[in-house]
């Protein structure tokens, strides 16, 4: 299938599942035990008729449902999320001072742990029954069953307490002289903690994969085939056997991405990262549901952009899915 | 049982004897079953007899092992021994009906697009990636937060939100099976869809369930700590989450507060996916060599 149409129909396909997320999204808030109106603004005290009546007039609460639906829809596809009462801001612009760190946060976490936990695996699958083996196997025993707050917490009390090698919390020091440069350090600094805390939850399932989609990969008759040529070991591991390897990989990556949003959730509030996830907790204590049912909206969003660039990824690493022209 | 069955010959022992008797000589395994059968029995002993752990009961943030107490206690002064005995019963009790919620919408729902195919699987499987776009722990949150926190809610946003791999599993498990003789042969003789479904099929597609199966438990265990520390639990029950949450404001003076509610908790889960591995091994001896 020819790539352009196949990114046609991806985005199609992205648009329709947005399309059901928003009225997924105007359903749980008719849902809600209340009246609209009032579960939209808040559940914060002090609001005012004059509130309620301005939102049933934007929501249009008067009009029968499917009107409603429809002028929510219109809304939302015009980049309008509502507003936010507890805020007094657009949700859109909110989400929009926040989005960056948590897209620097949940990348930089996906790019650790992919690479360490490729070269761990890689390592493990040369020796199956060696010790990086039954470390990676340890590994992920713990990644899977530590609590991703609980481990952020620990981090901040071993390496920012009791050894003060990393900030507590932020994204920016308070005050810093000096360029742009120092800037950048400084965000760098502050994001070693967050950035390992979420990754090792991942790190371990990316080792353990990688570990066994190696062993199948080295146990190929191409692999024997070259290694009977008399190409050198490292080569016929990374360059042969590393590339067929690394494709289950990228589909779990892409699949984890919804995950990874959530687990940013968690550790954000941990570290008081400015990003959305931070966001979401203040606005959940507060009852401030247009902006909650932003942040789904836009996370649900991010996750289906990562899948269509996993999806090209992988046509761009497999030539075989180009030429066959199937769809996974 | 019918006439065929219990007609077999006695010397071959049944698959789940023999999985059972792999598991047992697993020590990894048989060390995670002590580990949770040793907290299931503490949780539930401190939900008998474990007392109030609201209640203020010495100075606040008493370092463990002094004055009598074993764990320390919290930033108001209520005692964590206490609190780590009460707090399990609700995680241990969420986890359990969260898995329980989302194996029954996975398997049905899986069960149902790989036996039927077609538009049926189409359309099942559309809804189940829609479910897999949305961010688990904030659509729980969510949900949690509109239809107001109570064990019953937050087991039911769980659930809602964990299925999806599961009936993807069950799905791919009922299209291999349902090529093999053995269904034809059930067909044949004239056994209606359902019965072939739920009779024939999904017995055979047990082990791979079970495993994952004890896998959503821990991670369900996971989602109630993690609602909990954000706040959203239960605010009338103590929780091990919650015990955390409360006290990460304090983590710099005392770290005893919340070091030992997350052991509790990646004891529990560990000792879960250690069973879950063992399990793993027993129904599929093969893999070991691996």
């Amino acid at each position: 299938m020819d790539t352009v149409v196949y990114v046609a129909r991806r985005l199609f396909y992205g648009l329709m599942l947005m399309f059901f997320v928003v009225v997924l999204n105007f359903v749980l808030i008719r849902l809600a035990p209340g009246d609209p109106a009032e579960v939209i603004a808040g559940e914060m005290g002090g609001t005012t008729q004059e509130i309620l009546a301005d939102i049933r007039a934007t929501y249009g609460l008067d009009k029968p449902v499917a009107t409603q639906l429809a002028i929510y829809l219109g809304q939302v596809a015009h980049g309008d999320l509502g507003k936010s009462f507890f805020f007094d801001q657009p949700v859109a612009r909110l989400i929009g001072t926040r989005i960056g760190a948590t897209i620097l946060l949940v990348l930089t976490a996906q790019f650790l742990s992919i690479l360490i936990g490729v070269v761990m695996g890689v390592f493990a699958a040369r020796k199956p029954n060696g010790v990086v083996s039954a470390l990676v196997a340890v590994f992920s025993t713990l990644g899977y069953a530590l609590p991703v707050f609980w481990t952020g917490i620990m981090l901040i009390i071993v390496f920012a307490s009791w050894l003060p090698i990393f900030p507590v919390e932020g994204m920016r020091s308070a005050r810093l002289e000096g360029g742009g440069f120092v800037h950048v350090l400084d965000v760098l600094h502050h994001l070693v903690l967050p950035a390992v805390t979420l990754a090792i939850i991942f790190l371990a399932q990316y080792a353990r994969l990688a570990r066994t989609s190696m062993i199948e990969v080295l146990g190929a008759d191409y692999i024997r085939t070259a290694r009977a040529k008399g190409v050198p070991e490292r080569r016929v591991v990374f360059h042969h056997a590393l590339r067929n390897a690394v494709l289950p990989i990228l589909t779990v990556a892409g699949l984890q991405f919804g995950n990874l949003i959530s687990g940013a959730l968690l550790v954000e509030t941990v570290f008081n990262w400015p990003g959305m996830g931070t966001l979401a907790f203040d606005s959940i204590l507060r009852r401030d549901y247009p902006t909650v049912m932003g942040i789904l909206i836009i996370g649900a969003a991010m996750v289906v952009v990562a899948n269509i660039l996993t999806d090209l990824g992988y046509r761009l690493a497999d030539p075989r899915i180009r030429t066959e022209g199937g769809r996974r | 049982m019918s006439e065929l069955s219990r007609s077999a010959p006695e010397r071959a022992a049944s698959p789940a004897a023999e999985a059972w008797r792999m598991f047992r000589r697993n020590r990894p395994a048989m060390l995670g079953t002590a580990i949770f059968l040793s907290m299931l029995g503490v949780v539930i002993y401190g939900s008998l007899f474990g007392g109030d752990p609201f209640e203020i009961v010495w100075a606040p943030q008493t370092p463990p092992g002094e004055d009598g107490f074993v764990f320390g206690t919290d930033y108001l002064g209520r005692s964590l021994a206490t609190g780590l005995l009460v707090g399990g019963a609700p995680t241990m009790a969420v986890g359990a009906a969260a898995a329980v919620l989302s194996i029954f919408i996975g398997v049905t729902i899986g069960a149902l697009a790989g036996y039927y195919g077609g538009w049926v699987d189409n359309l099942l499987m559309r809804i189940t990636e829609f479910f897999q776009v949305l961010p688990a722990l904030l659509f729980a949150m969510v949900l949690v937060t509109l239809f107001s926190p109570s064990l019953v809610t937050i087991s039911t946003a769980i659930g809602v939100v964990m299925w999806p791999q599961t009936a993807r599993l069950t799905r791919a498990e009922f299209l291999k099976i349902r090529e093999l003789e053995y269904v034809t042969a059930a067909r044949a003789i004239g056994a209606g869809n359902g019965r072939i479904m739920w009779r024939v099929i999904l017995p055979n597609a047990l082990p791979p369930l079970i495993v994952s199966a004890t896998l959503t438990v821990g991670v369900a265990i996971l989602f109630e700590a993690g609602l909990s520390f954000l706040g959203l639990g239960d605010p009338n029950t103590m929780s091990w989450g919650m015990m955390i949450g409360a006290n990460r404001e304090y983590i710099l003076d005392a770290w005893w507060p919340v070091t030992f509610p997350g052991l509790a908790i990646f004891l529990t889960v560990f000792s879960v996916s250690l069973i879950g591995d063992g399990l793993n091994d027993a129904f599929n001896p093969k893999l070991r060599e691996r």
